[in-house]
This record gives C-alpha cells, structure tokens and sequence, in this order.
C-alpha cells in the first residue's frame, strides 16, 4: 500500500499529512489576534468569507518559536470541527510514500506528542512524520493564559 | 459501507422531518374539526398524512408507528366513507394518536428505534370506536360538503440543507466585499466600460444577497401551529375557557431566530394562560365574557419582528410584586412607594423574581420571566411588559430580522477592533481628563463612575481581553476616557474603550469551536478592508460582572429597563432636576439636547447677563432659581457648589444652558399636567414618582429670561443645534 502526503517544514522536522484532508496552501494572510484563547491561537483569517482559525504549529509542538521576521504559510485541513489553518514554515511536496517504510513513532516522543504524531516514514535522507490532524487541531485541553 | 449509511441516514432525517410536519397539520385539522363540522379536503388530508406515515414506516421497518397509523388509517376510512359517525371521541382519540407518533419520532430520532413500550391502550381506544355501532351525538358530527377527488398538487418546494444555504449566504457576502474593491477601483472612471460592467454586477450583487437572506427566512406561524392544542389542553387542566387569536403567521424571520423565540414564546403563552386569565366565575364577576381572550399577533416595525402576547386577564398584581420585591431586598420600601405601576411591574424580569412566598409548583406570575428576557438578549431581542389592572396584559416582544446582518458600534482598545451589538448599546460618555468633567472613582479597586447620581460599574475593555496600551493613540484621544455603556443580563455597565468609531452593519460570523473557551466574543465580522474583527459578547462580560446578582446591580437594572425599553403606550420621557430648597421639577427629556456640568469658575458675564463657552460657542445661561423661585438667592447655591449642573438646550439654532442645582433622575410616565400654566414658565404640575412636580415649560423660560433687564443677549450667528 502506498499513500500520498502534503509535506512541510515546521522547525528542523519534516512533516507530512494526507492530501486528501489538505483543503488549500496559502501564503502569510493578515492576521486578527484573539485575545484570551490559548497560546496556540495565533488569529483569525479570512478565507473568501469564512472566518478560520489559525493554529501555530510550532507552539503546538512545544518547538521554539521562529525568528519573527521569518516567513509562514498556512495550509487549511479538514479537522473533525471544520477547517483550520496551521501555521507552518514552509510548504514542500506531494510525496507518494510506501507502507514498508512506516514505523509507529518511538516510545520516547512523549504521549501527548505520539498522539498528534502517529508515525514514521523512514525517507532516504530524513524522517518523514505523520501529523494527526484530528489531535494536532483539538486544542480543549490546553488553557487559556490565566487571568489577573 | 459508509455510504449506505449515510444515505440511511439521510432517508431517517427526511422521514422525521415530514412526519413531523404532518403530524402538524394534522393536529391543526383535527382541532379545527373539534370547533366546526370538518370538511371533506380536511379528512382527506388527515387521511393522506396517516396513510403516509404507515407507508414509510412499513418500509423503514418501525412496526409500533405502522400498527397506530394502521389503526387510525381504518378508523378514518370509516368515517371518511360514512360508516362510523365522527363524533368528538374520535377526534380526542385522534389527537393522541398525534401524541403517540410525536413521541416515537423523538425516540427514534434520538437511538434509532422506536424502543420498548406497547400503545395497547390507545389501540384499544382505536379498535373500540371501529367497533362502536352507537353513533354519539356531538355539536358536530357529520362531514360536510361534497365528495371530492384527492387533489396532490405538483409540489413546488424542496428540502435544502441548512448548510447548503449557510455556504451560499458566506459566498454571498464574499461577493459583496469583493463588488465593493472593484468598485473602489472603478469610481473614478466615469463612462468607461469597466465602469458600466462594475454598475451591473453590483446591482446584480445587491439582488443575489437579498434572494439568498430570504431563503432563510420562514413565516413564524412555523412555530405557532402548535399553540392552538397547547392552549385548548392548558385551558382545559386549568378549568379555563380560552380562545386564541393569532395574527401575522406570515411574518418571515431568519430560522435560527424562529428556532430560538419558541421556548420563550411557549413560556408567554402559558403564562397567560396559567396567570393571566381569570377563571370563568371570576370573570363573569368582574363583567367580563367567561370566555377569556389570548392574542398572539406578529409584524414587521423598523427593521425588526414584533411578537405581542397578550391576555385580557387581571393584569399583573403590582402589590404582591411590590410585597415579593421588597421581600427579596431587591428594592427598598422607600423606593417602592416612588415606584409607579410600570415600573414595579418591570421588576417581574430580575433574576429569580417570583411573587410566591414558597417555592411552589405554581408558583406566581413572574416565574422563569428573567429566562425568557435572557433568552431574548442572547439572540438580540428585548421584552417589555404593559399590563392594566382588570384588563390584561401585554407582552412584547422585538427580535431582529436575522441574526447574520446587525447594526453593531465599533470600538477599539489596545489597537485593535471589536463590535459591540447596539441592542446592547445604552449611550456613550467621554470624559475629557484635562477638564476633570466627572471621573472615575474607585470601590476598593473596583473602578466605578457616577451617571446621572447612579454608580455605574465599570470594565476597562484592554484588561478584560489582557492587551498592551495602544502607543499609536492621538492626545486627544488618550487625554479622554470612553464609557460604552451597555445593558446586558438585567443590568448595566460601562466599558472603558481606547476609541468609539461609527456604526455599521456587520454580518455576524460564528467562530470556530477552537474559541468555544473564549467567552468574551459571540462571533466575528469580516469588516469592508477585508480583516476580521471580533465581536463582544456582551452578556457574557456582563454574567461575569454577576450584575444580576447586587442589590445596586438590580436598581441601575430597574433603571436601565425604566429608561430604555419603550412601549406602546410609553408616556412620556421626563428628567427630574432640583432647584433651589425642595424646588422638585421635570422637563420633557425631547427639551434636552445635553447634560453638563461646568465650573463655577468658567462663567463670563457678557452684557447683562452671564455665559459660558460651549463646544466653541457662547452659551447664555439661564438661571431657573432667579426666574422660578425669585426669593432665593443665586450666590447662596454658588458658594455652596463649586461645580455648575447646566442642562443645554437647543432652541432655534442656538444654545441655552438651563442653571439647575442637581439632576435627579430620568422616568417615563404618561404626562396629566393639572394647574397649567399657574405661572409664567411652568406648564403646569403633575404627580411624578408619586410626588407632586412642577414641569417646566422650557421655550417660555428661555422667551422669559431674555425679557428680563439682566436676561440674555441671544446670539447673532446660528449655531447647529
């Protein structure tokens, strides 16, 4: 079995989620920030109308946050509770991948990690992650900044 | 197979949908026919919609529905054919049958199956009236008119999924932003074909987004096909006659509106017929036809649907509501006695209000009213109440249009934009830092601000949401604070915003299900530069102030209903003010332009008589004291204040500033002047707040200072008033 991913760059890491779940890629869109929602709400977008939310990934993987003059692009996926956009680094190919290569990702990752990343892909030069959009969008758990 | 569930589930969804809508014309059939003989088109469509559900059913696999529908099918076959009389068991019998089905068509909704259960008894209701050789007498009990032929009708109508034209609405309004850049562009190229081509797009945009708002609209008689038997059951357990009228079932309002007045509206109707109307003894007593009278009547008025409920009962008991309100220290006797009817009876909207002692299942009128008006606020829409003693009560209710295109003012703190929903909108107040007009004062850090006497608590807006202070403010701007005063969740206070900007219409948007946590914002708006920008939930700001639940909270609440929520027979606006020792006076609020409180210290004598300069103007000041109580001494108040309360009015292009010692209050009543005109400058006195008021008549004054040698030298040039 084989199956195509969207890849991008988030950090260092190479990350892939299926294509058929990748709505569209956008470049940097103005942002409206909301106030008062969690941390990895950067803001609101408007995508021809509809009003989406937008997710930093690299928050959402607890990775450092980018240098602020470099670039993002949003890729908008179909999570369980409508679209989203993730904010991620930049945006690479469809890569069509083989089964044989995908190994569950290793027990050190952490739960919450293991949960948004369900795999690996072992590609010739790199490691290839699976992001689960349904965890990496479901952000219930996390709280808002407190109050003072 | 997902797809075949998904078309199940799709085939389940169209089944209830149309079961239930026959089920609810059949019940307006069967209670039609309760009242006059039915007719032959009627029957036939009981029969058609009973034999339909036992089609779909038998198909679908639900055999409890199939059994009823098949017994109910025989028995109106019977009667359709003659040979079983209709009498008024049947139609009672016939009317559970509705019940039954109702109630399947929950469970089913609910797990998929019809459940566990058996309708023994209602069948064997259905099974002993086939039987019955006797025919019963009742009033009506034949059919009338000719046999007629089933006449189906091509069906002009389909089912569109909600989602469908939720989409199509976003498109829409995508649309429009985009026809608004083009023609942006294009404005300045008169004659140009581009110019024409932008012309026709736009007019072809503007029809587009109005055929796609009206698409979601529905007649609200949708939800109003089930008071008749709500009404005849409620009457009936009450003991009560009652006859319904309804009126406007064809007024058209956005569904998710509809959706969301129905409990409310259940809730009036109930009430008045629980609380409202009389018993038939009680009534023929009091003069009045036993049959008591229920009105449900709809219309469009400025932009928004009206919904009036009303009874020809007893009215609401200001007594008892005086006795319960006082009871609960929601107001003090002191106040009450100032209270008048209209007022006291407002109070039935605070939080938890009730007029029993003791919690009971019939507890007194006034019993989930605050549900009822949060209801309403949470969609944009206000309640009032006007009710006469002996003669019944109104309910009115006013809900937007839609709930996807709203006025709502647009602020901004921290340098970013919020909408607020003007429903919500009291007025705004600017303080001004440098001339110290009024303050801000603080309650162990809570930060509060004095309006009209009363303490307004007050949000600062960039606190609440947690962001920076905006560095790109103007002077001008940080020299003054803002004050949006809102009313929300029977209360009111003030947010304290960086700047207020116009009023626009905004098309709501809902925020993903990321933000649910976020409580502060209902929505958001996609404004005409194309950014988002949030929307202030403001209710829900207001819950967490917990308004509703301070005794203060509760007065500036009676207040704010007393000053904003106008009914039909509102009476008039007044504003009470103080001159001199108990010198207790009122002006029509229509006379008052502004309210002002200058220092002493910037009055200028000019000719005769003293002024002050107004927004860059020369205001003469009238001195009430002077021309109304001449035995007192002016310079006596002035040692004593060092602030000057100044009420302006415009008057023929110019400005006057009306001296008074304090402003008391603003109250609404119907005006019955007696005395008039006892002396120069005074209309005449009318009992206000239970105290007899001198009302002022305010172009006799100004005509009367500027007669007086030290009067006032009117101004050459116009102002605008």
């Amino acid at each position: 079995m084989s199956r195509q991913l969207c890849t991008f760059n988030v950090g260092e890491h190479l990350f892939g989620v299926d294509v058929l779940t990748v709505q569209e890629v956008l470049r940097r869109q103005e942002m409206t920030p909301v106030p008062r929602a969690p941390e990895v709400v950067r803001g609101l977008i408007n995508l021809r109308g509809q009003i989406l939310t937008a997710l930093d990934l690299r928050r959402r993987l607890n990775l450092p946050a980018a240098p602020a003059e470099a670039e993002h692009m949003n890729i908008i996926v179909q999570a369980p509770d409508g679209s989203v956009s993730l904010l991620v680094d930049q945006v690479g190919d469809v890569m069509t991948v083989q089964d044989e290569f995908l190994e569950p990702s290793p027990a050190t990752l952490g739960s919450d990690l293991r949960e948004m990343i369900t795999g690996v892909y072992k590609m010739k030069d790199k490691l290839l992650l699976i992001l689960n959009v349904a965890s990496a969008t479901d952000i219930s758990e996390l709280a808002s900044p407190e109050r003072n | 197979m997902p797809e075949t569930n998904q078309a199940d589930m799709e085939i389940l969804q169209e089944f209830l949908a149309e079961s239930r809508e026959n089920m609810n014309e059949m019940e307006c059939d069967l209670l039609a026919w309760e009242k006059q003989a039915v007719t032959r088109e009627a029957l036939d469509r009981i029969f058609r919609a009973v034999h339909t559900l036992k089609g779909t059913c038998g198909f679908l696999g639900y055999p409890r529905l199939e059994t009823i529908a098949h017994q109910a099918e025989n028995l109106l076959s019977q009667i359709r054919d003659r040979k079983i009389t209709a009498s008024a068991m049947a139609v009672t019998v016939l009317l559970k049958v509705v019940d039954s089905v109702r109630r399947l068509l929950v469970h089913i909704e609910q797990t998929g199956t019809e459940g566990e259960g058996n309708d023994t008894i209602l069948l064997s209701e259905l099974s002993a009236l086939l039987n019955a050789e006797t025919s019963e007498t009742v009033a009506h009990n034949d059919i009338a008119g000719d046999d007629q032929t089933f006449s189906g009708g091509t069906e002009s109508t389909i089912r569109v999924d909600v989602a469908l034209l939720d989409r199509l609405m976003n498109l829409v309004g995508e649309l429009v932003l985009a026809r608004n850049q083009l023609a942006r562009v294009t404005g300045g190229q008169n004659g140009s074909p581009l110019a024409g081509t932008s012309q026709r797009l736009s007019h072809i945009t503007s029809e587009l987004q109005q055929s796609v708002m009206k698409t979601r609209l529905q007649p609200i008689g949708n939800i109003w096909s089930k008071f008749p038997r709500l009404v005849r059951d409620a009457a009936m357990a009450e003991d009560k006659k009652i006859r319904l009228f309804m009126t406007g079932q064809q007024t058209e309002t956005d569904k998710s509106i509809i959706e969301a007045v129905k409990d409310p509206l259940t809730h009036l109707v109930r009430n008045c017929i629980t609380h409202g109307i009389e018993k038939p003894e009680k009534r023929r007593a009091a003069g009045k036809p036993e049959e008591g009278v229920v009105t449900i009547r709809s219309y469009h008025e400025g932009g928004q649907v009206i919904i009036e409920v009303s009874d020809d009962g007893a009215g609401i008991p200001t007594d008892l509501i005086r006795e319960a309100a006082i009871r609960r220290r929601d107001i003090t006797p002191e106040q009450a006695e100032a209270m008048g009817e209209h007022d006291l009876q407002q109070l039935i909207f605070l939080p938890g209000f009730s007029t029993a002692k003791e919690v009971t299942k019939l507890s007194g009128r006034g019993v989930g009213m605050d549900v009822v008006k949060t209801n309403l606020e949470r969609i944009h829409g206000s309640i009032a109440v006007i009710s006469r003693r002996g003669e019944g009560t109104l309910f009115k209710m006013k809900i937007p249009l839609t709930l996807t295109i709203i006025p709502a003012l647009m602020v901004k703190s921290g340098g970013q934009r919020f909408a607020i929903p003007q429903v919500t909108l009291v007025e705004l107040v600017r303080l001004n830092r440098e001339t110290n007009d009024g303050q801000v004062e603080s309650l162990f850090g809570a930060p509060v601000y004095r309006l009209r006497g009363k303490l307004l608590p007050l949000i600062n807006l960039r606190e609440e949401l947690g962001l920076e202070a905006d560095s790109n403010l103007g002077n001008s701007l940080a020299n003054s604070t803002h004050i949006v005063v809102l009313q929300a969740d029977g209360g009111s206070f003030g947010l304290v915003v960086d700047e207020v900007q116009d009023i626009e219409e905004i098309v709501v948007k809902p925020l993903s299900k990321h933000l649910k946590v976020v409580h502060q914002f209902s929505g958001a708006t996609i404004m005409g530069d194309g950014r988002v920008a949030l929307i202030l939930d403001v209710l829900s700001i207001a819950q967490q102030l917990h308004l509703g639940a301070g005794q203060e909270a509760r007065l500036v609440a009676a207040e704010a209903t007393k000053t904003t929520t106008p009914v039909a027979d509102p009476g008039e606006e007044l504003l009470l003010f103080e001159i001199g020792n108990k010198g207790r006076m009122a002006m029509k609020l229509s006379d008052v332009t502004r309210l002002e409180e200058f220092p002493v210290a910037e009055i200028e004598n000019e000719g005769a008589g003293e002024v002050i300069q107004y927004d860059g103007h020369v205001m003469p000041l009238v001195p009430l004291r002077q021309l109304l109580l001449p035995g007192q001494q002016e310079s006596v108040a002035r040692e004593s204040h060092d602030k000057l309360q100044v009420i302006v009015h415009a008057h023929n292009g110019s400005y006057y500033g009306l001296c008074v010692d304090q402003i008391l209050d603003i109250t609404r009543q119907p005006l019955a002047l007696q005395h008039r005109q006892s002396r120069p400058g005074i209309l005449g006195s009318a009992i206000i707040q239970r105290r007899v008021t001198e009302v002022v008549d305010v172009a006799g004054l100004v005509t009367l200072s500027r007669q007086r040698p030290s009067g006032v030298v009117p101004l050459a040039e116009g102002i605008e008033s």
